[in-house]
């Protein structure tokens, strides 16, 4: 009982707080060291996102009890609540299901040891020099007593872990040039040989890791509080941003009076409804011949090569990072300009549901139930929002991003019609994805918010969370291909 | 009809000669069908669609369907079926989500008749009508189902399954109106052609896709579904809610299901990934394929069976680019390679011994093992139907009881559960577990312990030695116990006569110990010869053995060491006392000769300790190699590897454990070294609790629950709720804060909760 008072108190403090802080900015950091921190471990008060306003996040959990619930359950399995699930807060329902993934494959029953795992995130999220999620996992790598030297560089590890780095650079970056030669490699019985177990449950994290960069980058994720590493590499301005700042930039509008207030930019969000209704009417009259469905995969595909993706800016990966992978100028090249010809992957004779998931839970079970349980979660989840619009039938919209995706990585259904996609994502999302998916460590705030300015941030996660496991399913099946391709 | 397809079969069987027989293809193929009177085959996939006709001793290329400058993606088939009533008619499935028909009497090149473009998403499935030649059916990943009329230009109706992606459709072979579906999500869906509006019934079938599905060609309420869980699920459907009938466990995902033609119990499968055999399956016998077929090197993508009344030839095609035609009697038959008898013992001795019946009772008159052993015949299954041919479906299982006196197990818990492992010095150790082990009647184990604290003792280490002696000398009465066991065959007076040798150890070790400290060699000799001392008596009661160990006694050390593990062996036959005394006598006399020296630490004789311990093990006493190895610790640990380690200790764990010896088995993990072995402690740590008021499971808290929203865990003391360590009595489940209790329990033996259950708080 005495529990049950404390904390209605505590979320009273913290509604007044919040309400307050709208009001009086002056305020904020005081007011947020006083009450906020006290859940949230924050950095210099500006909140978990460097590109969403920190209210928003935190209105979340408190609104909704199922968010509140899974965080704390978050915080009682690993002792912290990290900024990753807190920005995903605003999905809950798949929050739950990335969460218990993501325990699965760190804590419970695996083939791997508990430092190889962490080991291997850090090297994954070292790839693209996500310094954010390194720090975390160089943390829990020396609490379950992993060994301080193998930090210094992967030439310290065992050289178990130093014939992984291969496959991680590949993956990360061209996945579609793995063959089953790779895996022979790998899997070769000798002394520093992988077991097919060992391997499956290596790429999960390796994939795993890979997208959860391409997220916390895609959300412009903050250090946590205690890994204070991450400040360094980040131009110091950003990070000193208080969150006032950021609301006079981009969330200022949404925070005083109407949230969706600015109307005079409007028409996107009305125009891509528009397209979508067009494409789901008139797709019987216009439709279009068999070569010309093949060559607009074509075009699609040359045409995300002409994305350019770099801001000029040019991202120096600090010594502190690459350390931890070779050969750092190893980067995404185009699928379709890379010189020697690889084949289209068809996902109709490679698709995860049919193949990837058998193979996965075969040797390492369970896992493939939660990973296909989250990719659905992902794929699936819809509010019937856009914008303000409400029961708008998103799932046209949904699969282009997906597709699109895949499309980046040489993947190509053939059911698919790739014209929806160039009339239904515009440019400056196209580039946004191109940057997330391929070199999330170029995503830049000006990205973020150029593209969908109208939606809300919620909904920018949202696009976040299905870039974010469209890029792991497709790397998982090029390694898994390559797998079974190897088995057979 | 009927009677035609019969002639037709047996044409066909005098025909081929009946042979198993292959053709390369350029590209993998997808699926494949055959056509009505078995003599061509289809082969369609992504970059293949040809026919081939099947002669008596190869396949011929018949026909190229694809054709054109630049081949569409409408070639590009994910199935395809050849229509049963009209032999110039094929429909196929297009990976684009576009529908097929091929006219194979078209004068022209290109076959192609019509194309239905209605679905949005890949066609996973076409299916003709049965008996009806214009009626097509398709099932896509869109969710939909669309029913054709050939006549006309666009579907007829459209079924909506309201779920996933529909992965197979199948007409009912006798219900002219009837089709099964089966989907991505688990579901199967029964469908009358008239009602395009609602299914007729629904049910789950596995969990995961149901990849395929097969309507029994005879029986009309059979429908058989494969899925990626990786079964086979058979389902009377005559009755209100369908009914599982049979199940088969494969072990991969079920991609392809058909039924064996004239045969009932029997369907042939093939699996969508890592597995690339093809099994036919007596349903009712689910453990084991009645056949299989292993020619293929990749995933088998398409079977059929090739004439729809001839069971014995079987056609499949492949991811590897290759076409077989299967000769039934050419199949591997894993039956004959299976282990026909199991055999296994129980935890107390008794055997389960499971065979054919016709084995068995052929037997009858022979007693398996001599001495009134009882038999048990526990189940029967049918007989064999003569008319299959999957003979010895039935097997007796037996169970023999060993006699109760002659090999329990009782001294194997009685010593689990005294033996003492730490917590005392090594010497007191070894005296108490040897005291054990003599009162148990195992005078070798006893010996061993004796001579193991003799061995390790460590002379260095005065401050610790002795007291050490002083206590052993205490337990003086320990070594006497092995003259207790002698008593039985030697006489009172020799009893006599040791104890009054140990005295004088006693006594001149006590003034060792207390005064003087720095003397080891006094010590040891001392030591030393208190051992010689008394097994010389040991040695001198033997009769027949004596010669032989003398012998053996002028010999070098190492020598002896040998024989320490050699011996014990061709004596094992005789009775307990006298198999057993020889070996300690001799083996001491052995090795107390270096005794004398005062050059020899404790790992001298590792050694001779590890040889030991190997022979306990391999004499299936892996209790007691376990046991000395904690209980040397390190003195032993590194003349190991590890692996013999591990092993020992699992095997001694998995005994303790079928004996639950929780507690012992649980300070054995404590206690073990091995990195691998303690790790069984962190596993599986995880404690669910129930509310105390609602019995519901507490999800979120441990002490309030959200259903009742009741504190659940208050303390049975101070009536507080209780956050953090919550200590309660496994007898009555009051309990409350640690430290409450404990207090509690010091002044009184009755539970806080006034239940009147006397708690124990250990």
């Amino acid at each position: 009982m005495r529990h049950a008072v404390a904390s209605a108190e505590s979320v009273e403090n913290n509604s007044f707080a919040v309400t307050s802080l709208l009001k009086i900015c002056a305020h904020c950091e005081r007011l947020s060291k006083r009450d906020l921190g006290v859940r949230i471990p924050r950095p210099l008060g500006n909140g978990p996102s460097r590109f969403i306003p920190e209210q928003e996040i935190l209105q979340v959990s408190k609104v909704d009890t199922r968010t509140q619930s899974i965080f704390e359950d978050a915080f009682a399995a690993l002792g912290r609540l990290d900024n990753v699930s807190l920005v995903m807060g605003f999905h809950p329902q798949y929050l739950d299901s990335f969460l218990r993934t993501q325990h699965y494959l760190l804590q419970m029953d695996g083939p791997l040891s508990l430092h190889y795992r962490h080991y291997i995130c850090i090297m994954a999220a070292a790839r693209h020099q996500c310094s954010y999620l390194v720090n975390l996992h160089v943390n829990d790598f020396l609490q379950v007593g992993g060994d301080p030297k193998w930090l210094n560089g992967l030439g310290e590890a065992p050289q178990k872990l130093q014939q992984l780095g291969e496959l991680n650079k590949i993956l990360a970056h061209r996945p579609w040039l793995l063959t089953k030669e790779h895996m022979k490699c790998l899997l070769k019985a000798e002394e520093h040989s992988w077991s097919l177990a060992e391997l499956i449950h290596a790429v999960v994290l390796l994939t795993h890791y890979h997208s959860l960069a391409s997220f916390t980058f895609g959300c412009g994720i903050m250090a946590e509080i205690h890994c204070d590493g991450g400040h360094t590499f980040r131009p110091p301005s950003l990070s000193q941003y208080c969150m006032c700042d950021i609301a006079n930039g981009n969330g200022h509008s949404n925070h005083h009076d109407d949230p969706f207030g600015n109307q005079e930019v409007c028409g996107e969000v009305e125009v891509l409804m528009e397209r979508m209704k067009q494409l789901q009417e008139g797709r019987d009259d216009e439709e279009a011949s068999q070569e010309e469905m093949a060559t607009r995969f074509e075009r699609e595909k040359t045409e995300s090569m002409l994305v350019v993706t770099a801001e000029d800016e040019e991202c120096v990966p600090s010594r502190d990072i690459s350390r931890h992978f070779e050969d750092p100028t190893y980067g995404y090249q185009d699928f379709s300009r890379s010189g020697e010809h690889v084949p289209t992957l068809r996902v109709q004779d490679y698709s995860w549901e049919d193949h990837g998931f058998s193979l996965v839970n075969r040797l390492y079970p369970d896992v493939g139930q939660m990973l296909d349980e989250k990719f659905q979660m992902a794929y699936n989840l819809t509010y019937n929002t856009m914008a303000t619009h409400k029961d708008v039938d998103t799932s046209m919209l949904r699969r282009a991003i997906w597709n699109y995706i895949h499309c980046m990585f040489g993947i190509r259904y053939d059911d698919y019609d790739y014209g929806e996609i160039n009339q239904l994502l515009d440019r400056s999302f196209k580039i946004y994805i191109k940057t997330m998916v391929c070199s999330p460590e170029k995503t830049t705030k000006r990205m973020y918010e150029s593209f969908w300015r109208q939606f809300q941030h919620s909904e920018k996660v949202h696009v976040n969370l299905l870039l974010m496991e469209a890029r792991m399913q497709a790397e998982l099946l090029y390694a898994l291909r390559a797998i079974t391709r190897y088995m057979t | 009809m009927e009677k035609m397809s019969r002639v037709t079969t047996a044409l066909s069987s005098n025909a081929i000669s009946g042979r198993t027989m292959f053709c390369h293809l350029d590209a993998p193929a997808n699926a494949i069908s055959v056509c009505r009177d078995a003599t061509q085959v289809v082969v369609a996939g992504r970059n293949i669609f040809k026919i081939y006709a099947l002669e008596e001793e190869q396949f011929v290329e018949k026909l190229n369907l694809r054709v054109g400058r630049k081949p569409s993606l409408n070639f590009s088939c994910a199935d395809v079926m050849w229509h049963q009533m009209e032999e110039n008619l094929l429909a196929t499935a297009a990976t684009n989500g576009a529908v097929v028909t091929w006219n194979l009497g078209k004068p022209s090149r290109n076959k192609q008749d019509q194309l239905f473009t209605e679905h949005k998403r890949t066609v996973n499935k076409v299916c003709f009508h049965p008996t009806e030649v214009y009626m097509l059916l398709s099932g896509s990943q869109d969710g939909f189902m669309k029913c054709f009329d050939l006549r006309k230009k666009e579907s007829v109706s459209t079924f909506s399954g309201q779920s996933e992606s529909v992965r197979d459709v199948q007409f009912s072979m006798k219900d002219y109106f009837t089709f099964a579906a089966s989907f991505e999500n688990g579901n199967v869906q029964l469908w009358d052609i008239r009602r395009p509006d609602r299914y007729e019934r629904m049910f789950t079938a596995h969990t995961g896709p149901v990849f395929c599905c097969d309507w029994h060609p005879d029986d009309r309420g059979w429908l058989a579904t494969g899925g990626r869980d990786k079964m086979v699920k058979v389902w009377d459907m005559t009755t209100n809610r369908p009914k599982e009938i049979y199940c088969v466990q494969t072990i991969a995902s079920v991609a392809r299901i058909k039924w064996r033609p004239e045969r009932k119990f029997h369907l042939a499968t093939c699996s969508m990934m890592v597995d690339h055999n093809i099994y036919v399956w007596d349903v009712r016998r689910p453990f084991i394929p009645f056949a299989t077929f292993e020619e293929h090197k990749d995933v088998t993508t398409g079977i059929v069976w090739r004439h729809q009344h001839d069971p014995h030839f079987l056609l499949s095609g492949s991811k590897d680019s290759t076409l077989y035609q299967h000769m039934f009697k050419d199949a591997t038959r894993p039956v004959d390679k299976a282990n026909p008898e199991g055999l296994c013992f129980g935890l107390l001795g008794d055997l389960a011994f499971a065979a054919k019946e016709s084995l068995i009772s052929s037997d009858v008159n022979r007693k398996p093992y001599p001495g009134g052993d009882r038999r048990y015949p526990i189940f029967f299954f049918k007989k064999p139907d003569p008319t299959e041919q999957f003979a010895h479906v039935s097997s007796a299982l037996s169970v023999f009881e060993t006699d109760l006196n002659s090999n329990h197990m009782d001294w194997f818990v009685k010593t689990a559960q005294l033996y003492l492992l730490s917590g005392k010095p090594f010497a007191e150790l070894c005296d108490h577990n040897a005291k054990v082990a003599q009162e148990l009647k195992r005078p070798q184990v006893s010996t061993t312990w004796t001579m193991l604290r003799i061995m390790f003792s460590d002379p260095a280490n005065l401050t610790a030695t002795g007291p050490n002696h002083n206590l052993s000398s205490k337990l003086g009465t320990l070594p006497l116990m092995n003259s207790f066991s002698m008593k039985e065959m030697g006489t009172e007076s020799r009893l006599e006569r040791s104890k009054g040798e140990s005295r004088p150890d006693n006594t001149h070790l006590e003034p060792g110990t207390s005064h003087i400290s720095n003397n080891n060699e006094e010590n040891e000799e001392t030591e030393g010869s208190e051992g010689q001392a008394e097994y010389m008596f040991g040695d001198a009661e033997l009769d027949d053995d004596e010669l032989y160990s003398m012998e053996h006694d002028n010999q070098t050390v190492l020598l002896s060491n040998t024989v320490l593990s050699l011996l014990p062996l061709p004596n094992r036959h005789e009775a307990e006392v006298t198999c057993l005394t020889p070996i300690e006598s001799f083996s001491l006399i052995s090795i107390s000769q270096p005794l004398y020296s005062p050059h020899l630490p404790g790992s001298f004789f590792c050694p001779i300790a590890r040889e030991m311990l190997s022979y306990y093990a391999e004499q299936g006493d892996v209790q007691m190699a376990v046991s000395v190895l904690i209980v040397l610790g390190e003195r032993i640990r590194k003349e190991i590897d590890d692996l013999t380690q591990e092993h020992w200790y699992m095997s001694y764990i998995d005994l303790l454990q079928r004996f639950e010896l929780w507690n012992v088995s649980n300070e054995v993990i404590k206690l073990s070294t091995c990195s691998a072995i303690t790790c069984l402690n962190q596993a599986s740590t995880t404690l669910h609790i129930n509310c105390s008021n609602c019995k519901r499971p507490m999800s979120n808290k441990g002490w309030i629950c959200d259903r009742c929203h009741q504190c659940a865990s208050v303390c049975a003391v101070c009536h507080h709720v209780v956050k953090g360590l919550f200590v309660w009595c496994q007898g009555c489940s009051h309990g409350g804060h640690l430290e409450h209790i404990m207090n509690w329990l010091k002044s009184s033996a009755h539970c806080p909760a006034g239940c009147g259950h006397l708690c124990e708080y250990t």
